[in-house]
């Protein structure tokens, strides 16, 4: 890998989160919403409407988050807050601050996403290759079309079901949050046990919904990578099957598979997301829903900023890694 | 009569060959006369709050019984499935419309057009695109219509119809044909309409189909956050309100069941049609699964 195409990549990085900063700023400016008199009206109306002073305190409020300087000053404070992830305080949990709840929220996001992601690849890729080779157990013919079928269905309406099923028919599993009330939350084998029976369920809805798919793919460039020369030159020498699948076969498709891993992210952390909504797991997606609900314009601008940067740091390692991965490929060096 | 007879052979000879589209084309006609019929024989005023008793279980007067705010749910789906289905087919087809002249733009003319719409395609496609309809959605004052949320949605499904537009139109404008039809003196618009467009035509229903799935998963996302068309009783919103007025817990079973069950056929369908078309614009796909 030469720095050149370090360079390029990472200007990309810069590129897509100044472009996703800049639009969060001036999108809420060209819609008419405000959410200060919002938030004044309403504290007005729950206390008894007092109509007198209103428009003061508003632009004395203005004044404090700095609403009445020009628009391009606005611009550049807003950015060099974003740098520092400082997105003021939450509208709708005033003392809060935007940044603590997100931080609380994100480990708990990143653990479920990451883990149901690994193991859907995981499972996906060796089903998918597995049902490529030819001496391969016959069941997993018939239960592709099953995943795929499913992987076509919305992972937060697999929730639903699932959460049916499972915990309010048979009731094995928790119905939503992180953690029961109960348990203390502290670094012991119990608490430990508690959050990954919490997880077990939107983990499942969304493994089952991504299994098909990388499966599918998976199938269609094994079959390809099969017909190669250094199989059947494999299979001259005489090596035995397991070695020829796993270093011969699988090893060269598995690269093509990490691309459209990178490719799908986004679309696979909106699905995330709504998971958590379904199950009231305390991610990002339940903040989001809250943020929305109690129009908290800033924790929804910090949140979704979060998620894009969250994916945006997810595709740069991947791309970084990828031509370590594969020797082959070596980006902005001339063929000799 | 008996070249109509033949021809109706070959469709259904092809259907044999390719059963993914058959059974596509089946769910979705099959939710598309769901809400014809549907809203011939059941008034669709019973979908609106307050008019009938609220919480009632499935029975003779309300086959599938009503929610909490008294919508007959029977009504609430037949007009949901239409609703849905017209915000996916709307929003597909302006997104597809953009993705041809985006498109078209940046696989025929190239240059520097090219570099930039291809750009803003591949920034878009990396960012996780429902939080930022999130953005746009929640910062739209007052109730959100439905021609509105057909226009959120369709903001941000021209990408992938752009891409595979610009793909097939850069290998296709080197072709023997075309240079052919330049030579005997057809402008540039003319090569695109009747040369390239034809040729096309299988990779443009893919792209719709894929476009409308996308465009509903989008907008049923956006309602379950409560950001879809508050006042209508789509899919999404009948699902959010069962979510919000905890229908599960309360054993309400047939709030969420029937649009859960005709949102996931809904996308079985979508998804099969999408696979069948795929084989019939890429026919190295064939013997798939």
């Amino acid at each position: 890998m030469t720095i050149s195409y370090l360079l390029k990549r990472l200007g990309f990085f810069v590129l897509v989160i100044w472009v996703a900063a800049t639009f969060i700023f001036f999108l809420p400016r060209l819609a008419k919403r405000n959410p200060i008199v919002e938030r004044m009206s309403e504290t007005a109306q729950a206390a008894g409407f007092i109509g007198e002073g209103l428009a003061e305190m508003q632009k004395d409020w203005e004044a404090k988050f700095g609403l009445d300087k020009p628009l391009w000053k606005q611009y550049q404070y807003y950015l060099r807050d974003t740098l520092r992830l400082d997105f003021g305080y939450s509208l709708a949990y005033y003392p809060a601050k935007v940044v603590d709840q997100m931080m609380r929220a994100l480990p708990w996001t990143i653990g479920l996403f990451g883990m149901a992601t690994l193991i859907s690849v995981v499972l996906g890729s060796l089903a998918g290759a597995l049902l490529a080779w030819p001496k391969a157990p016959r069941f997993l013919q018939y239960l592709l079309p099953f995943f795929l079928t499913l992987s076509a269905v919305p992972y937060y309406l697999m929730g639903l079901i699932l959460l049916f099923l499972f915990a309010f028919i048979i009731r094995i599993f928790p119905l939503g949050g992180g953690y029961s009330v109960a348990v203390a939350p502290s670094l012991s084998f119990p608490f430990i046990l508690d959050i990954l029976r919490h997880s077990v369920l939107p983990g499942l809805a969304l493994v089952l919904g991504g299994v098909g798919f990388w499966a599918l793919q998976m199938r269609a460039m094994m079959v390809v990578g099969l017909e190669e020369d250094y199989i059947t030159f494999a299979e001259a020498k005489g090596l035995g099957g397991k070695r020829i699948f796993l270093r011969y076969a699988l090893r060269n498709v598995l690269l093509p598979q990490a691309t459209s891993l990178a490719l799908s992210l986004g679309m696979m952390i909106s699905g995330a997301i709504l998971v958590e909504v379904v199950f009231g797991y305390p991610g990002l997606g339940t903040l989001l829903l809250k943020a929305v609900s109690g129009f908290d314009y800033n924790l929804i601008n910090g949140v979704v900023f979060i998620i894009i940067i969250i994916i945006a740091v997810a595709t740069l390692l991947m791309d970084v890694l990828y031509p370590w991965l594969d020797p082959r490929i070596s980006y902005g060096r001339r063929m000799r | 009569m008996n070249a109509l007879r033949k021809r109706l052979w070959g469709v259904a000879a092809y259907c044999r060959r390719n059963p993914k589209l058959l059974s596509g084309v089946s769910i979705i006609l099959a939710l598309v006369l769901f809400w014809l019929i549907g809203s011939l024989l059941v008034s669709p005023t019973r979908a609106a709050a307050l008019t009938g008793l609220p919480s009632q279980p499935p029975s003779w007067q309300y086959l599938l019984g009503t929610d909490t705010h008294g919508r007959d749910l029977l009504a609430v789906m037949m007009v949901g499935t239409g609703l849905t289905l017209r915000i996916g087919v709307l929003a597909g087809a302006i997104g597809l419309g953009i993705g041809i002249i985006l498109g078209f733009l940046s696989g025929y003319y190239g240059g520097f057009l090219d570099t930039v719409i291809k750009g803003a395609s591949d920034v878009l496609l990396t960012v996780p695109l429902l939080v930022v309809l999130v953005v746009v959605a929640s910062m739209i004052p007052g109730v959100i219509s439905l021609n509105l949320m057909i226009l959120i949605v369709a903001s941000l499904s021209w990408m992938l119809p752009t891409r595979a537009i610009r793909a097939q139109v850069l290998t296709m404008r080197e072709k023997a044909y075309i240079q052919v039809a330049k030579l005997s003196g057809m402008n540039n618009l003319e090569v695109i309409v009747k040369e390239l467009m034809p040729n096309l035509l299988p990779y443009l229903a893919a792209s719709f189909v894929a476009a409308t799935a996308g465009a509903v998963l989008a907008s049923i996302g956006l309602s379950f956050l409560g950001l879809g068309p508050q006042h209508l009783p789509t899919l999404g919103m009948t699902i959010y309100w069962s979510i919000s007025f905890a229908a599960m817990l309360r054993g309400m079973w047939w709030w969420w069941v029937p649009p859960t069950v005709i949102i996931a056929a809904l996308f079985v369908g979508l998804f099969l049609l999408t696979a069948g078309l795929d084989e019939i614009a890429n026919p190295r796909l064939r013997r798939g699964i």
